[in-house]
C-alpha cells in the first residue's frame, strides 16, 4: 500500500518571548502503521538534514502512560481518537491528502517553552499541598491486608487515580480549568480510608493553589471528561465540590 | 585482581539485614540537616529515595531529566510486584521468594543481598496501602494476587495493568510531600552530565538545565545513582525514548565498577515490529500469560499462510497448534521464566513458524480463558492492555489472537554495588535497575518494581545514614573546589564540540545503527565471532559519531538534539562493554545465551566451575582495555542445580 502525503500547518515558537507562528510543513509516503510522533520523527530527521530546527514535542514512553505527550491536532487534544494519547494515536486515522493541524496546549498556566512543549509544573504544585496521605514510608504501617476496602471503592479510587496528568483537560477547556485532574487526586485519596482523614483540608488546599495558578473556573461544560485520554469522570468534580463545601464551611481561613 | 569488599554482615542470611540496621551508624537529626543529598532519577528507587532521606531530615536535591518526577519509566510497568506475604496460603515465604529469585537469576545474584530484598518485601505492600496504592481487591475487601512467570505461588500484588503507574504515584506523591516540606529541593528537567569527586569521594555532579541550557554545579555530601537501566542502547527497546545510561556510565568513568552488563532481559510479550520508522517496542504485559497461551501452527504451510493473509488464527484446527511452551515445559507451561519463553519463541520463528510478514511473530491466545471466565473476567484483568493492543495494531485480541515477539525490555547489569548499595566510589550509592545487584542473570517478573522500592524507601535510608555518620563535621561542599570547576569545564567542552561540530548525519542515525548491531550482535543469541565483529563495528560507529554528528539548534536553549548527542555518546560506549563481558563469559546463563554453550535440547548451559562470579568492570582510560575484576559468589544456602521449568 502507498504511503499517504499529507500536509501538517504545526506551531512554531522559538522560547516564551517569541510570537509563535503556523509554518507549513509537506509530507510524503506516511505509512498508517506508524504512530503520530513517528511521523513527526520523520519530519525532524527531514528538518536537521536540511540544517532546520526541529520540532520540539514532549514525549517520552511512547505508550499511553508517562502524560509527557501533549498536542493539540485539529482542535482537540491528542487528536481525533478516543481514549487514548497523541503517542498512541496512529497514521490510520488520517487519509491520503489530509491537512493537520498541530498545536501546543493553550493556557496561562500552562507557559509555552518551545515550539509544542510546554511547562506543566503547575500540576506538581497542586499536589505538593496536599495530594497525598501524610504517612512516613517507615515501612512500619500496619499489615496491608489488617484494613478491608470494599472492592467497589478500591475500583473507584483505582479509577480515578488513573490520572497521567498530561493536561489535556485544561487544554481543551474553555476557561483553562484544571478541575479534572485537581478532583481526580481528591477523589482516589477520599474514597480510600486512608486518604480519609485529610480529604477536606486537601480539598480546600488544592483547590485554593488551583485558583491561585491561574486555572480557570469550571462552568460544568464536559469536554475534560470526552477529551480525557484516560476517561476520568466528571463525577469526580461532584466530590471534590462536595469535600471542597463540606472544608469551607468547617475553615476559618 | 581487587579483593572486593562486599560489606555483607556476618551471620546467618536471614539475621544479616536485622544485624546490620542494629549496627549501623546513625546520624542525628540536628545535623541531618547539614547534610546535602544528591539523587538522580524520581522512579520507584530514585523517587522513593529521595521522599525517604528527606522525610529523615536531610537536605535532598532531586533531579529528573523530565518535565515532572511523576514520569519516571517505572510508571510503565504494567503486571505488578512481589511480596512475600503468602496471603493466599500456598506456600509462599521469605524463604521461597528469596529462592525462586536466586533461581530465576539463575544462580549469578549475591545471596544476601536477594535474600534482603525478600525480607522486606512485605513492608512495601504495608506502605503502599497505607499511602493510598489502589491495589487490586477481592469482594471481601481484601488484597488480590496474581501468578507470574518462573513461580508457582500468587504473590504478586497488581493494580489491572497499571501497577507501576500506582506505585509511582505513591512515591511521587510522598517525594511532593517533602518537596512542600522544603526537605527536598525538586530539578525537573535537568540532566546529570558528570560526576564530581572530592579526594576520591562523590561530592556532587554538574547538571544541564534542559530549558536554559545552562550548566550548573551542585555539591552534596553523597550521591545516588538511580537513573535506571541501559535498554536503549538497542535503540528500539520497551524503554522510554528518554532512558539513558549516562548518569550510570559518567559513575564507570569516574572510578565505580560496571558489573555484567551483559546481562539483559528480552521480555517475551511485546507488540512486533512494523517498519524502519519504528521508533520504541510496546510490551504487553506478562500477567497476560496467567490465560494466554502461546502457540504457532503445527505446519509450516499454515504459518505461511497466515503470513500471506491467506488464513488467520482462527483458521487453524486445534490439533494443528503447537503449544510450545506447554508442550516443552509441561511443569511451568506459558509461565516459564522471560528468557526462556523468549528464546522457545525466537527458536519457533527461527525454524519457520512465525505468524507475520516478517517472519517474527507467534500468537498469545485468549480463546480459552474467554470461554471460561467470560469476555467480562478477561476484561476486568485485563482491559487496558487489550484496549492498548487494539490501538496499536488495529486488531481486537477478544476475537483475534495477540501477535507478540521478544523485545529487549530491562538490564540486569549495571553499576557494581556493595551490601550497602554503594558504588567502589565512596559516597556514590546506586539504586533500582541502574545497580547489578539482586536479579543475577534474569529477573523474574514483577520482581523490578519491588527492588526498586526496596533499595529507596527500605535500604537506602540506613545504608547512606550508615555512611554519613563520618561526615557531620564536613559542613557544606564548596561549588567553588577546583574538582567542580574541571568536571564542569569537561561539560562545557563537550557540548562545544557537537554544537561547533559541522558533520553530516543525525544522532539518530547512529543511535540506529548501534542499536542494530547490538541487537543482531548481543541480543537474545551471541557467539564469539559475531561478539568480535559487534566490537569492531562499534568502534567504526564511535569514530564515524564523533567526525560526521550534526547537531541543529543552539547550546543555551531547550534542545532535543544536544540531549540526545550526549546520551548516544555514552551509549556507543556501553555498547563496547557490554560485547566484551558477553564474550568474556564462556556460558550462557539467564539473558546472557552464547550458542556455543546450550544443552542438546538447546536450553541454557552454565558453567558453575569458572562463572559463578560478578564481572566488574574497570574503566581505564578511554582508548583503553577494561580491566576485569571478578567477585566470586559464595552460595551458602542454595544448592546450585540446572535450571529446570520441565
Amino acid at each position: 500500500m502507498a504511503g499517504m502525503n499529507l500536509t501538517l500547518k504545526v506551531w512554531r515558537q522559538n522560547g516564551a518571548e517569541d510570537k509563535g507562528r503556523i509554518v507549513e510543513y509537506k509530507m510524503s509516503d506516511i505509512s498508517p502503521d506508524m504512530s503520530f510522533l513517528e511521523m513527526i520523527d520523520v519530519l525532524n530527521e527531514e528538518l536537521i538534514q536540511k540544517g532546520d530546527d526541529p520540532i520540539a514535542f514532549d514525549h517520552d514512553c511512547r505508550e499511553g502512560i508517562c502524560g509527557s505527550c501533549s498536542m493539540y491536532i485539529n482542535g482537540e487534544p491528542h487528536g481525533p481518537e478516543d481514549l487514548i494519547t497523541t503517542c498512541q494515536l496512529h497514521m490510520r486515522s488520517f487519509k491520503d491528502g489530509d491537512t493537520i493541524y498541530i498545536e501546543p496546549w493553550r493556557a496561562a498556566a500552562f507557559p509555552v517553552i518551545k515550539d509544542l512543549v510546554v511547562d506543566r509544573t503547575a500540576f506538581d504544585a497542586i499536589i505538593q499541598v496536599g495530594g497525598y496521605v501524610s504517612v512516613n514510608t517507615s515501612g512500619n504501617t500496619q499489615d496491608a491486608n489488617a484494613l478491608p476496602i470494599p472492592k467497589a471503592d478500591a475500583d473507584a479510587a483505582f479509577d480515578a487515580a488513573t490520572c497521567i496528568g498530561c493536561g489535556a483537560c485544561v487544554a481543551t477547556c474553555k476557561n483553562s480549568s484544571a478541575m479534572l485532574f485537581t478532583s481526580a487526586k481528591i477523589s482516589h485519596l477520599a474514597l480510600l480510608p486512608q486518604g480519609k482523614v485529610e480529604a477536606q483540608e486537601r480539598a480546600l488546599n488544592m483547590v485554593e493553589k488551583m485558583d491561585e495558578l491561574g486555572f480557570g473556573n469550571c462552568t460544568n461544560t464536559g469536554d475534560c471528561e470526552v477529551q480525557c485520554p484516560k476517561g476520568i469522570s466528571l463525577d469526580n468534580i461532584a466530590l471534590m465540590n462536595r469535600e471542597f463545601l463540606g472544608a469551607s464551611l468547617k475553615s476559618e481561613k | 585482581m581487587t579483593k572486593f569488599v562486599d560489606n555483607i554482615p556476618e551471620g546467618p542470611l536471614a539475621d544479616k539485614w536485622t544485624k546490620y540496621k542494629a549496627d549501623a551508624k546513625l546520624v542525628n537529626p540536628a545535623n541531618r540537616r547539614n547534610i546535602d543529598v544528591i539523587v538522580i532519577g524520581t522512579g520507584l528507587a530514585g523517587g522513593a529515595a529521595a521522599a525517604s532521606l528527606g522525610e529523615m531530615g536531610f537536605n535532598v536535591k532531586s533531579f529528573c531529566f523530565q518535565d515532572s518526577p511523576r514520569r519516571a519509566h517505572s510508571i510503565a510497568a504494567q503486571g505488578g510486584i512481589n511480596a512475600a506475604k503468602n496471603y493466599q496460603n500456598d506456600g509462599d515465604s521469605t524463604y521461597r521468594l528469596f529462592y525462586d529469585t536466586v533461581k530465576g537469576g539463575d544462580y549469578r545474584s549475591r545471596e544476601a543481598n536477594v535474600y534482603r530484598l525478600a525480607e522486606v518485601s512485605a513492608n512495601i505492600i504495608d506502605q503502599c496501602v497505607a499511602q493510598g496504592v489502589p491495589f487490586a481487591r477481592e469482594y471481601g475487601g481484601l488484597l488480590d494476587n496474581r501468578s507470574f512467570g518462573g513461580v508457582q505461588v500468587q504473590r504478586t500484588f497488581y493494580a489491572k495493568g497499571q501497577t507501576g503507574q500506582q506505585l509511582l504515584i505513591g512515591a511521587y506523591q510522598a517525594l511532593s510531600r517533602q518537596i512542600s516540606k522544603g526537605t527536598v529541593t525538586m530539578y525537573n528537567r535537568h540532566e546529570m552530565m558528570e560526576i564530581v569527586k572530592i579526594d576520591g569521594k562523590a561530592r556532587g555532579i554538574i547538571a544541564r538545565n534542559l530549558i536554559t541550557g545552562e550548566v550548573e554545579r551542585h555539591s552534596a555530601h553523597a550521591v545516588v545513582v538511580a537513573s535506571g537501566g541501559y535498554s536503549n542502547v538497542f535503540f528500539l527497546s520497551t524503554n522510554a525514548m528518554g532512558s539513558n545510561c549516562t548518569a550510570a556510565w559518567k559513575s564507570y568513568k569516574n572510578g565505580a565498577h560496571f558489573a555484567n552488563s551483559c546481562y539483559v532481559q528480552i521480555h517475551p510479550t511485546c507488540i512486533p515490529v512494523t517498519g524502519d520508522h519504528q521508533s520504541k517496542l510496546t510490551l504487553m504485559s506478562e500477567s497476560l500469560r496467567n490465560d494466554g497461551r502461546i502457540w504457532v501452527p503445527k505446519k509450516k504451510e499454515d504459518s505461511q499462510a497466515i503470513a500471506k493473509g491467506e488464513k488467520t488464527a482462527l483458521d487453524i484446527a486445534e490439533d494443528d497448534r503447537d503449544y510450545y511452551l506447554e508442550r516443552r515445559y509441561p511443569a511451568f507451561g506459558n509461565l516459564v521464566p522471560r528468557d526462556v519463553a523468549s528464546r522457545a519463541a525466537k527458536e519457533r520463528c527461527d525454524a519457520g513458524f512465525g505468524v507475520n510478514k516478517t517472519g517474527q511473530a507467534v500468537f498469545l491466545d485468549f480463546s480459552d480463558a474467554i470461554n471460561r471466565l467470560g469476555k467480562d473476567a478477561v476484561e476486568a484483568r485485563y482491559g487496558n492492555l487489550f484496549q492498548m493492543y487494539e490501538k496499536i495494531t488495529a486488531e481486537n485480541p477478544y476475537e483475534m489472537p495477540m501477535k507478540i515477539y521478544p523485545a529487549i525490555h530491562y538490564t540486569m547489569g549495571g553499576v557494581w554495588v556493595d551490601y550497602n548499595l554503594q558504588t567502589s566510589v565512596p559516597g556514590l550509592f546506586a539504586a533500582g535497575e541502574a545497580n547489578f545487584s539482586d536479579h543475577g542473570a534474569n529477573r523474574l517478573g514483577a520482581s523490578a518494581l519491588m527492588q526498586g522500592l526496596a533499595d529507596g524507601y527500605f535500604v537506602l535510608p540506613y545504608t547512606i545514614s550508615n555512611y554519613l555518620a563520618d561526615d557531620i563535621r564536613t559542613g557544606a561542599i564548596s561549588t567553588e573546589h577546583a574538582e567542580f570547576e574541571k568536571a564542569e569545564k569537561a561539560v562545557k567542552d563537550r557540548l562545544d564540540f557537537f554544537m561547533d561540530n559541522k558533520g553530516s548525519k543525525s544522532v539518530d542515525y547512529f543511535h540506529k545503527k548501534l542499536g542494530k548491531v547490538m541487537w543482531e550482535k548481543c541480543g537474545m543469541a551471541r557467539n564469539k565471532k559475531g561478539l568480535e565483529e559487534a566490537i569492531e563495528e562499534i568502534k567504526a560507529i564511535r569514530e564515524e559519531f564523533w567526525k560526521e554528528v550534526k547537531v541543529p539548534g543552539v547550546q543555551n536553549s531547550f534542545n532535543q538534539e544536544l540531549e540526545k548527542a550526549g546520551r548516544v555518546a555514552d551509549f556507543i560506549e556501553l555498547g563496547d562493554l557490554m560485547c566484551r563481558d558477553a564474550l568474556s563469559r564462556e556460558e550462557s546463563c539467564g539473558g546472557h545465551f552464547r550458542e556455543e554453550h546450550q544443552t542438546t535440547e538447546g536450553e541454557a548451559l552454565r558453567n558453575d566451575e569458572d562463572y559463578t562470579y560478578v564481572a566488574a568492570w574497570e574503566y581505564k582510560g578511554d582508548n583503553e582495555t577494561p580491566e576485569l575484576h571478578k567477585e566470586d559468589l559464595k552460595f551458602e544456602n542454595i544448592e546450585l542445580k540446572q535450571r529446570s521449568y520441565k
